[in-house]
C-alpha cells in the first residue's frame, strides 16, 4: 500500500463543552475517492473543517503527505494545496464568477500561468460557467452555483480536495452532473477527493471506500460497494432516507 | 355591452378613490398628532414666571392640509407613473444617459483641475471646495475599510485627530531622533527641527502613525463583526478624543494646539516676505495663492487614495477585502488569512485618515478635540452609505451633495438636519444600495460582454 496522502488518528475537536468528535480515524490514499457519510449533527462537516485547521483538534494527529498539520492555521493548510467547498457553496455573490474564481487562487501561492491552466480545467469541466465568467456569482442557479464553489476550490491545484455536501438542495440530474465531475476529476487528473455526504447512496457508488459516522466516532468503514450492500446501511441512510 | 363597460369602470375606479382617501386621511391624521404639541400649542414663560401658552390651530390646520394634499398629489403621481417598474426611457435616451454617467467622472476631474481657476476671486468658493475635497477624501479612505471590507467603522475620526496631532505636535517639536550614548540612561534624545519641510516630512509620518492606530483597533477586534464591531469602534473614537481632551500637558487639552506650521511650496513658504512664493517668481503677494496651493494638495492627496484603492482593489489583497466582506466564512474556506486582511484594511483606510488629519491640520493652522466628536465620524459614514459602498464615484459626489448641501442650506440653519434626515430616508428607498450602487468587476478573463443590467440587476445579488 502507498504512503496515505491523509492520515488522521484518534482525532478529537469539540465546540466550547460539546464533543463533535469523539476519536476519528480516517486514512486517504493518494487518488482515492473517500466518502464521509452520516446524519445530520454526526461530526462530518466538523472533521472536514478540523482538518483545515478550524476549529482547532483537541488531541489525536493529522498528518497530510507524512507532515503534521495539527494545529496548523487555516492559510498554511490552504498552502500545502489542501482545497474545500464548503457546506452551502458560499460563493461570493456580488463578485462576478472570474473574480470568484480568481480568489480561489489567491490563497496558494500560484504563479499566472498555473492560474490560467487550472482556469482552463476548471473551464472545460463546466463550460456552463464559461457563459457566465463576468455575471455576478449571485445571479447563477444553485447548481451553477455549486459548480462555481467546486471550480473556486480546483483553482489552487489542490492535491486533495474537499467537499462538504455537494448535492445539497440540487435537482437529481444536477447532483449527477456534479458526481460526474468528481469522478472525472479522478479518473483525469488523479485528484483525491474526500467528499462528505447525506445521500449516500449516490456518494457510495462515486467512492473507492467510504467511512460512516455516527455521534463522532467512525462506526463502519469499507468499500463502496460493501457499505452499499450493508444492511445497517441501507436501513440507516438508504430505504428510509432519500430516494435517488 | 356598454353598460357593464361602465359599471366595470366605476368598479375599478371607485377603490381606487377610497384608497387615496383613505391613505391621505391616515397620513393628515398622524401629521395631526405629530403637530398638534410641536406646532398646535406654544408655551412661553409668563410675567410671574408660571408657563403659559398661547395655541396656534390656524398654523396646525394649514399644515394638516398640506399633509393631506400633498399625500393625494404624491398618490395620484404615483398612478400617473404608472407601476413599480418606472418610467421606460427609450433606447436612444437610455443610450445618451449611459454615456453621460461614463463621462461623469472625468468631467468631474477635469472641473475639479479648474476650480482655482474659475473661482480665483472667489475666497468662500475656494474654501468649501478645500472642504469638500477634504471630506471626498475621508470618505474614499473609510470606503476601504466599510466599502471594500466591509468592516462597519464608526469611530474613523480617531484616525483622522490622530493625523492631525501627530502632525500638530511633531511640526512644534521637531522630530524625536533617540540616539545611544555611553551614559545612563543609554538612550537620549534629540530634536530634529524641520523648519520649511515640516509638512512634506510630517505628512507621510502622520499617516504611518494612523495606520498603526488602525491595526492598534484592528487587533482587539479581529473576532468581532456587524453590530459589535461598530460599537467597539465608536468607543475607540470616544477613547482617542478624551485621552486627547485629558492629556493636558501634551495636546493643551480643550484649548487644542495653535500655531501650527502652514504647508510650504515644497521648502518655499507661500508668505509675503522676500523668500516667499510670491517674491520668488516674481508676483505680487495674495493669501489667495495659499488656499490655490491648499486645494491641489488636497486634490493630489485625494486622488492618491482613490488611486491606490483602485490599484489595490485589482490585487489579491483589494479582491480578499470584497470577498471578506462578501463571506468571511468562505474566504476562511479557501484558506485567506483573514487576520492579516482585516488589518490591512484598518491600517490602510487608516493611514489615508491620517494623511487627512495632517492636512487638516496645517490648513486650519489650529487644532481643539472640537473637531474630532462623533459628529464628524457619521458624516463620514453617511457620505460612504450614501454614495453606494464601493463605489469611488459614488462617495465623491456623496461628498459633494452633504457638504455642498450643508452649506446651501446654511441659513436655513435650524432646518437642515430636517432636510438631511428627509433627504437620507428618501435615498435609501429610492436607492437602497447608495447612489451608486453599481459593482463593476475588476478581473476580466474573457472578453469584457455587456451583461444585461437587468439580470445582474438587485435582487439575486
Amino acid at each position: 500500500m502507498s504512503q496515505p496522502l491523509l492520515a488522521i488518528c484518534g482525532l478529537r475537536a469539540a465546540y466550547g463543552k460539546i464533543e463533535a468528535l469523539k476519536g476519528v480515524d480516517l486514512v486517504i490514499r493518494p487518488g482515492e475517492i473517500v466518502t464521509l457519510i452520516g446524519a445530520n449533527g454526526a461530526g462530518k462537516s466538523t472533521l472536514m473543517m478540523t482538518i483545515f485547521g478550524r476549529p482547532r483538534a483537541k488531541a489525536g494527529s493529522i498528518a497530510f503527505d507524512g507532515r503534521d498539520i495539527t494545529g496548523m492555521a487555516t492559510h498554511e493548510i490552504a498552502r500545502l494545496r489542501i482545497a474545500q467547498s464548503p457546506e452551502g457553496r458560499r460563493i461570493f455573490p456580488r463578485m462576478s464568477v472570474a473574480e470568484n474564481l480568481q480568489m480561489g487562487a489567491d490563497a496558494t501561492d500560484s504563479v499566472g500561468s498555473d492560474r490560467a491552466a487550472s482556469l482552463d480545467r476548471v473551464l472545460t469541466l463546466f463550460p456552463r460557467l464559461k457563459e457566465r465568467m463576468n455575471q455576478r456569482g449571485g445571479t447563477l442557479s444553485g447548481g451553477e452555483q455549486q459548480m462555481l464553489a467546486i471550480g473556486r476550490a480546483l483553482m489552487g491545484r489542490p492535491r486533495l480536495l474537499m467537499l462538504d455536501e455537494p448535492s445539497l438542495g440540487l435537482a437529481p440530474l444536477i447532483a449527477r452532473q456534479i458526481f460526474d465531475a468528481i469522478r472525472k476529476l479522478n479518473r483525469e487528473d488523479g485528484l483525491t477527493v474526500l467528499v462528505v455526504e447525506q445521500n449516500a447512496n449516490h456518494a457510495l457508488r462515486l467512492a473507492h471506500r467510504g467511512y460512516v459516522m455516527v455521534n463522532g466516532l467512525i462506526t463502519l468503514s469499507g468499500t463502496g460497494a460493501e457499505l452499499l450492500a450493508q444492511p445497517e446501511i441501507r436501513a440507516a441512510y438508504l430505504e428510509g432516507g432519500r430516494q435517488t | 355591452m356598454a353598460a357593464p363597460a361602465s359599471t366595470q369602470h366605476t368598479v375599478a375606479r371607485d377603490p381606487a378613490i377610497v384608497f387615496i382617501l383613505k391613505k391621505s386621511v391616515i397620513s393628515a391624521f398622524v401629521a395631526l398628532i405629530l403637530f398638534s404639541l410641536m406646532v398646535g400649542v406654544r408655551t412661553f414663560p409668563g410675567e410671574t414666571g408660571q408657563l403659559t401658552y398661547t395655541t396656534r390651530f390656524g398654523e396646525l390646520a394649514s399644515i394638516v392640509a398640506i399633509v393631506f394634499g400633498g399625500s393625494i398629489v404624491l398618490e395620484l403621481l404615483r398612478r400617473w407613473i404608472g407601476p413599480v417598474g418606472g418610467i421606460e426611457l427609450p433606447a436612444t435616451v437610455r443610450h445618451v444617459v449611459s454615456t453621460l454617467g461614463r463621462l461623469l467622472a472625468p468631467a468631474l476631474l477635469i472641473f475639479a483641475l479648474l476650480v482655482p481657476v474659475i473661482f480665483y476671486n472667489q475666497r468662500y468658493l475656494l474654501d468649501l471646495s478645500i472642504l469638500v475635497l477634504t471630506y471626498v477624501m475621508l470618505g474614499w479612505g473609510l470606503n476601504i475599510v466599510v466599502g471594500l471590507a466591509g468592516l462597519l467603522d464608526l469611530g474613523y475620526v480617531a484616525f483622522y485627530a490622530v493625523g492631525a496631532y501627530s502632525y500638530a505636535l511633531l511640526a512644534q517639536s521637531g522630530l524625536p531622533l533617540p540616539y545611544f550614548i555611553s551614559t545612563y540612561p543609554f538612550v537620549a534624545v534629540d530634536f530634529l527641527q524641520l523648519g520649511a519641510w515640516a509638512f512634506w516630512v510630517l505628512l507621510p509620518i502622520s499617516g504611518l502613525l494612523a495606520a498603526c492606530w488602525g491595526v492598534m483597533l484592528g487587533f482587539p477586534v479581529l473576532r468581532l463583526r456587524g453590530d459589535y464591531l461598530a460599537i467597539v469602534t465608536l468607543a475607540f473614537g470616544e477613547i482617542i478624543r478624551l485621552v486627547i481632551i485629558n492629556w493636558q500637558d501634551l495636546t493643551g487639552g480643550p484649548n487644542g494646539i495653535s500655531g501650527i506650521p502652514r504647508p510650504t511650496f515644497f521648502g518655499i513658504p507661500l508668505t509675503p516676505g522676500e523668500n516667499g512664493f510670491a517674491a520668488l517668481i516674481g508676483v505680487p503677494f495674495s493669501p489667495t495663492h495659499r488656499l490655490v496651493f491648499l486645494f491641489y494638495l488636497i486634490l493630489a492627496l485625494a486622488l492618491l487614495t482613490n488611486w491606490v484603492t483602485i490599484r489595490l482593489r485589482r490585487l489579491p489583497i483589494g479582491r480578499a477585502w470584497e470577498a471578506m466582506r462578501e463571506d468571511e466564512v468562505a474566504c476562511r474556506a479557501l484558506g485567506i488569512n483573514i487576520t492579516t486582511t482585516k488589518l490591512s484594511a484598518f491600517a490602510i483606510g487608516a493611514m489615508f485618515g491620517g494623511f487627512a488629519g495632517a492636512f487638516f491640520a496645517t490648513r486650519q493652522g489650529f487644532i481643539s478635540p472640537e473637531s474630532f466628536t462623533f459628529q464628524e465620524s457619521a458624516l463620514v459614514l453617511a457620505i460612504v452609505v450614501l454614495g453606494g459602498m464601493g463605489s469611488q464615484l459614488g462617495v465623491a459626489l456623496a461628498a459633494i451633495a452633504m457638504i455642498g448641501g450643508f452649506e446651501l442650506f446654511r441659513g436655513l440653519d435650524q432646518f437642515r438636519m430636517l432636510v438631511f434626515g428627509g433627504v437620507m430616508v428618501l435615498l435609501m428607498i429610492w436607492r437602497p444600495r447608495g447612489l451608486i450602487g453599481h459593482r463593476s468587476p475588476t478581473v476580466f478573463l474573457e472578453h469584457n460582454r455587456a451583461i444585461s443590467s437587468d439580470v445582474v440587476k438587485e435582487g439575486q445579488g
